[in-house]
């Protein structure tokens, strides 16, 4: 596969290229700060098959539209046509900070609603002007139902999440692979300060969730597993109860 | 919610040998940035005692593990980069399969690179290869207690760099490790083990073996007494030639091991004097030859046990290590089993090896001499233990490994490293107002349980 990777400095991002730069796969890599992507880049190389891999990078800033497709177009050339776009870049904030400052409730909803989508629409097209591929992006369980600690981020996943089915739903026949990826809580960098629920789950596992969903093209994979049961759950609870519980 | 029920709530933090205190890890893939104002660095908290836990007046310490990027790998030269998150599993399975391995392992691969050099730790090769930090580390990139990042080696910063290797964590922030792996002809250890009547037939054996090969450990039965004292079992390997390995491909698991250190925990104290005579008696050629064995069974039998450290209840247990040098005679270990063994059996086994020089590490644990290693779980007389054990080892010159210690006493230590006012010295320099401190710095070395002026708890 030829993958390019926003996200891949940290968290599961960084699982998932891990993974599939020690199978051999060719990566390119978004993202907003030049030396991270360096170091990235360079980690990955490490692992690829017999010490091989030549990981590229380009900058690409989710609060950047204009550039994205710029961004996208160095990528292609490094990879000589990509076949797959993998997005786990994202930020996260909890409800209390978000409700004390509106700005950056106004930078989260962009960065992971708005911009995500243009970044998505990009890449759908360069996809889809070649007769297909996978586009895999990380949505979140919080966009499953409205819930009192994520109300804001919730939302803006719920409409990547609603995109994401869509897109499915319009382009597979066109060839077009949409993965949607539901994570539970996931301990990485994101959730550091956050007390981990049981059942919390780990990046390599959520990566190899992901790495087996893109070979098969699962339209939609909930990570770690057990976490489509308690969206189950979770979904058909009551109004009366979800207002009084804390979740 | 009462005071009472959140003091009782309040996260703790331990090292492996499970004697919390109040604390948390800060998790974050950035510590080049995070370090800026920490107090420690902690890696998988691998150390046995309080070495990688907060002083009393701090609660957060930086936890390094997802700080864990290849920054390069030449495979010509074998040199490394990365930073200090990294740990040794991670290494070992990418690197074991494509002919590599560290110059120096401990006895379990969920280490940091960090640990290891704030460690500066030694391995079943220390006679040939001697300590991760002193022999096999080239650079350091560091931050300091004043917020600056400076890289340091043998060259450059060298004070900074001896102070550092084997200084756990007191003179900054470990964020990148720069150290050459060893090619290895094959994936797989051939070993070969012999069984010793006694102590000093144990010692002549592994200072005849170790002429020769270069990764040996010695495993103790602590029960046996009189005639037998010190009898046990000698395991011993090299790398197998391609020859021998012949392309046979290395499992990812290794199976059930060996039980050279079968953990006398697992059996609970009855059936350990059992087990252990069992033991000895089942090796039942004075030699034996294993062959092929799996590295992960060879050098981190007790990883197979992941865990295994709860497993000592409530109040956990500590790991008494200590190193008596070869001035001290070879009558040296029988003395200190015969005090150890006339103090009730503190421990069912107790792993020993020889030890090569002094490494360059100011505070670095090994010197020319035998090391013996014993879990002991923590009980009322534990301290009292440890007092007996330390006054003989600072009779005989020797010292203790910092990195298993949760008990040692400041006048102790004192006695035991003559080079410690010059590591002292060192880091005032860099650290005059002792920014970085650690739980064991401020029971052992007597740094500040407080800072002045400081009177919050961060
Ligand atoms: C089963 C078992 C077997 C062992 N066998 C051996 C052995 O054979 N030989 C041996 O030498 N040791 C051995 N050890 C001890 C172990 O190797 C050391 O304690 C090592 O330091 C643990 O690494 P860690 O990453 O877990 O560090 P931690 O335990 O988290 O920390 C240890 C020390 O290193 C410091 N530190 C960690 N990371 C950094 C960093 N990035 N910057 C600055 N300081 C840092 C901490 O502050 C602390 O002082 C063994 C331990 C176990 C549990
Ligand atoms: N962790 C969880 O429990 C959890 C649960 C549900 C959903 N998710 C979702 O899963 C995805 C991955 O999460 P994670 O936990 O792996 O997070 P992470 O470790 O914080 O990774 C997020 C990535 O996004 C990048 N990023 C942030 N802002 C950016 C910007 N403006 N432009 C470009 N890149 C930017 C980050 O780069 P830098 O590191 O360089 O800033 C980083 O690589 C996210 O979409 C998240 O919302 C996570």
């Amino acid at each position: 596969m030829k993958v390019v990777i926003l996200g891949a400095t940290s968290g599961m991002g960084r699982a998932i290229a891990r993974r599939l730069a020690e199978r051999g796969d060719s990566l390119f890599l978004l993202g907003h700060e030049p030396e991270e992507l360096e170091r990235s880049a360079a980690d990955l190389s490490a692992r690829a098959p017999d010490f091989r891999g030549n990981v590229g990078h380009a900058h690409c800033d989710l609060r950047e539209p204009e550039d994205f497709k710029m961004a996208l177009t160095v990528a292609d050339r490094a990879l000589d046509g990509f076949d797959t776009v993998v997005v786990t870049a994202a930020v996260f904030a909890t409800q209390e900070q978000l409700e004390a400052d509106i700005d950056r409730t106004e930078e989260l909803l962009r960065i992971n609603f708005t911009n995500t989508v243009v970044f998505c629409e990009h890449a759908r097209n360069v996809l889809l002007e070649r007769g297909g591929g996978t586009l895999c992006v990380f949505s979140s369980v919080a966009g499953d139902r409205g819930r009192k600690p994520v109300a804001l981020y919730g939302a803006a996943k719920a409409g990547l999440s609603t995109y994401l089915e869509a897109l499915d739903h319009r382009y597979r026949s066109a060839g077009l692979n949409t993965i949607c990826v539901k994570p539970g809580f996931v301990k990485t960098g994101m959730t550091a300060g956050l007390k981990p629920p049981p059942f919390a789950g780990e990046p390599d596992q959520v990566a190899a969730l992901v790495v087996r969903a893109i070979d098969r093209g699962t339209p939609e994979v909930y990570a770690p597993s057990i976490w489509r049961l308690i969206m189950l759950v979770i979904m058909h609870l009551p109004r009366f109860v979800m207002r009084k519980v804390g979740f | 919610m009462t005071r009472a029920s959140q003091a009782n709530t309040e996260a703790t933090l331990s090292g492996w040998g499970n004697v919390p205190v109040p604390g948390h890890e800060r998790l974050t893939e950035r510590i080049d940035r995070a370090s800026e104002g920490a107090v420690l660095s902690r890696g998988l908290g691998r150390s046995y005692g309080d070495s990688s836990l907060p002083p009393p007046d701090r609660r957060e310490v930086l936890g390094t593990r997802l700080a864990d990027r290849i920054l390069g790998f030449d495979p010509q030269s074998g040199v490394m980069r990365a930073e200090a998150g990294l740990s040794l599993v991670e290494i070992n399975r990418l690197m074991l399969r494509r002919g590599w391995f560290p110059p120096v392992t401990p006895g379990t691969q969920y280490v940091t690179l960090g640990g290891m050099v704030a460690a500066d730790v030694h391995g079943k090769g220390h006679h040939s290869a001697g300590c991760f930090g002193s022999g096999h580390v080239r650079n350091l990139k560091l931050r300091l207690a004043d917020g600056r990042i400076v890289e340091c080696s043998r060259e450059v910063e060298a004070d900074l760099f001896r102070a550092t290797v084997g200084g756990m964590g007191l003179t900054g922030h470990i964020l990148e490790v720069e150290f050459a792996m060893r090619s290895i002809p094959s994936p797989w250890i051939w070993s070969e083990s012999r069984r010793c009547g006694d102590i000093d037939e144990f010692i002549e054996t592994i200072e005849e073996v170790h002429s020769t090969w270069p990764y040996g450990v010695g495993w103790i039965d602590c029960l046996s007494r009189g005639r037998n004292m010190g009898r046990g079992i000698l395991d011993y390997g090299r790398w197998a030639t391609a020859e021998e390995a012949a392309g046979k491909p290395l499992p990812n698991r290794p199976g059930i091991p060996i039980p050279f250190m079968m953990p006398g925990w697992l059996l609970g104290p009855l059936s350990v004097r059992a087990f252990n005579t069992l033991y000895y008696h089942q090796h039942v050629a004075r030699h034996r030859r294993h062959g092929l064995r799996h590295p992960a069974s060879f050098f981190y039998p007790l990883d197979t046990f992941l865990n295994w450290n709860r497993l000592y209840g409530r109040r956990g247990f500590t790991q008494y290590q200590c190193v008596l040098p070869k001035s001290a005679g070879r009558g040296a270990a029988r003395t200190f089993l015969e005090l150890l063994t006339s103090k009730g059996g503190a421990s069912f086994l107790c792993v020993i090896k020889d030890t090569g020089p002094e490494g360059l590490g100011l505070l670095s644990f090994p010197k020319r001499g035998i090391s013996i290693a014993l879990d002991i779980a923590v009980r009322d007389d534990t301290q009292q233990l440890v007092d007996t054990l330390n006054e003989l080892v600072i009779s005989l010159g020797g010292r203790i490994y910092l990195a298993k210690d949760g008990f040692t006493r400041p006048e102790h230590y004192r006695a035991m490293e003559p080079r410690l006012d010059e590591f002292l010295q060192i880091r005032r320099r860099f650290d005059p107002e002792f920014r970085l401190r650690s739980a064991q710095s401020v029971r052992v070395l007597g740094d500040p349980a407080r800072l002045v002026g400081e009177d919050e708890t961060a």
